[in-house]
């Protein structure tokens, strides 16, 4: 039996919220990369440098977050089976943070932090404000509540206390907030963000569309929920160590949650895959799924970290590490989810009033595969012998990984913004 | 998963119609992919209420299914005026995919 629905057409987040943040976040990701091939001598020396923290800002605020923050205010919706609340507070949101971050990023490359750099922790905390405000708002408004929605929500709130403490380092380097100078802090502001925003983030938004992508059968609520915990509990013990000042060997403990964690999202992923429907999974989705086998990498190189912190200098495996997560997962799953969410927005924008009069292109169609596979080649060479560079503090290596991940930006830009202004094509 | 209509047929005339109408992501037309549940025809009132949903609800390509799915129907049936009724009760799953869109998709 039927329940009675209704003719009014679905309305989406609007294509106006949510474009500005792919191209802003493909500029970045452009910039970042030039910066690292003018600058590769700064991945030889210590980690908290001038040019390392400006690299690392574009890649973590720049890139990685502008980019789910524009993904999420299309696919929150999605995952709430809700409305976004506000297109004005998503596009506060955007204009907060496209002021705030090249002014943070600015002033750490010069390693000025005065006005500039607090005006820039500022706007960055006011555009977190405005999308966690919209979100909750959003989920009142929905009556579902979900698994993925609680990773969503969660994550956006530990990027909140993130952005926080960020904005008080920065306060720290001129008045003393902290009885620490802010370097002391610099692990726990990183991990705020990597573990709890951009891990949950990803868990919580890759448990989703993944699986949806490859239409499978297999669904394991429990299983999700269970991860949810062992990522939250590990980060919190993970936290409270750091401010207990604890044995650096204790740190085991929130690595063997969060690890496990990452296994049995892992294997949710491959039992997803192995019980799918459609049998032809493209590029975009093999290469999501290449960054869910990469979460295991910086875990790796935080264990050898550990293991030798009290027999040789790990600076350069600290510098990997950071690598591997922003450089790895991070943008392995940003490179393949682009292409399954931002062609299908602009072809929404584009054909979706004249779809049913005749044949109209693909989503798949508004960009070039071929540019698409060659740079994911040139990413993953990059990857590998930029990160090589790195451990062996070879300036040859970090330079020639830097030309292919430039090459992986500027061919990712072409395709982004071949997207973003396409043309309607006649109907045949 | 067979649709539930009123006129065979002009059910048959529909799908023909509705074979047309793709889901972009899938790559599948919505009657192989289950998302039709029923036609139904009012002779009298020239109406044609096509129920059907979608993989998801709040799915970012449903408007443009929808719209795709009208006008399908309108170039079947000029002559009558024809309304989409949205529902996701009950949900879609994958079980509602037919024979056909099985192979599509085994391919």
């Amino acid at each position: 039996m039927f329940i009675a629905g209704n003719n009014s057409p679905i309305k989406n987040t609007s294509y106006k919220v949510v474009l500005p943040f792919y191209g802003y976040a493909a500029l970045s990701f452009l910039m970042a990369t030039v910066l690292m091939l003018i600058n590769t001598s700064a991945f030889t020396q210590h980690y908290f440098n001038p040019l390392t923290l400006a690299i690392t800002h574009i890649m973590a605020l720049g890139w990685g977050t502008m980019i789910i923050l524009g993904a999420s205010h299309q696919l929150f919706p999605v995952m709430i089976e809700g409305k976004l609340h506000s297109d004005l507070l998503a596009y506060l949101s955007f204009v907060f943070a496209a002021i705030g971050i090249p002014l943070l990023v600015f002033a750490f490359y010069g390693f000025n932090m005065g006005l500039v750099a607090k005006a820039g922790a500022i706007l960055i905390n006011l555009a977190v404000i405005c999308y966690l405000a919209n979100l909750w708002l959003s989920i009142y408004d929905s009556k579902s509540r979900n698994v993925h929605a609680v990773f969503a929500f969660t994550a956006v709130l530990w990027l909140f206390m993130t952005t926080l403490l960020g904005l008080l380092l920065v306060w720290n380097f001129t008045s003393n907030v902290f009885s620490k100078d802010s370097v002391h802090f610099l692990s726990l502001h990183a991990h705020l963000g990597i573990l709890g925003w951009f891990l949950l983030m990803i868990i919580g938004v890759g448990s989703r569309l993944i699986p949806m992508f490859l239409i499978s059968k297999y669904e394991n609520k429990k299983l999700l929920w269970l991860i949810y915990s062992l990522v939250n509990t590990g980060l919190t013990s993970f936290i409270l160590m750091f401010l207990l000042s604890v044995k650096v060997e204790l740190y085991f403990i929130p690595i063997v949650f969060i690890g496990s964690g990452l296994i049995l999202f892992g294997n949710h992923i491959y039992r997803s895959y192995a019980r799918r429907i459609r049998k032809r999974v493209d590029e975009q989705v093999k290469i999501s799924m290449l960054s869910v086998a990469l979460t295991i990498v910086p875990v790796i190189v935080l264990v050898a970290i550990i293991i030798m912190f009290a027999t040789v200098n790990s600076l350069q495996l600290v510098l990997l590490y950071g690598f591997t997560i922003f450089f790895g997962w991070i943008t392995t799953i940003i490179l393949g989810m682009t292409f399954k969410t931002l062609p299908f927005i602009i072809w929404n924008k584009v054909y979706s009033k004249i779809a049913g009069l005749g044949k109209t292109p693909n989503p798949k169609e508004l960009f070039s595969n071929t540019i698409f596979i060659a740079s994911g080649v040139a990413y993953l060479i990059g990857f590998i012998i930029f990160g090589l560079g790195i451990v062996r503090t070879s300036i040859l290596f970090l330079n020639i990984g830097a030309i292919f991940l430039l090459i992986t930006a500027v061919l990712y830009n072409f395709n982004v913004f071949s997207i973003l202004f396409h043309k309607v094509k006649k109907v045949k | 998963m067979d649709i539930k209509t009123n006129n065979a047929e002009k059910n048959e005339i529909a799908k023909e119609g509705l074979y047309n109408v793709i889901d972009p992501e899938i790559d599948l037309n919505i009657v192989d992919l289950g998302l039709v549940y029923g036609i139904n025809f009012n002779e009298e009132s020239k109406d044609i209420v096509v129920t059907m949903t979608l993989t998801t609800q709040f799915c970012p390509m449903g408007e443009s299914i929808v719209a795709s799915t009208t006008q399908a129907m309108q170039q079947s049936f000029p002559e009558d005026k024809i309304q989409v009724n949205l529902i996701f009760e009950p949900p879609w799953d994958q079980s509602m995919i037919s024979e056909a869109g099985h192979l599509f998709l085994a391919r």
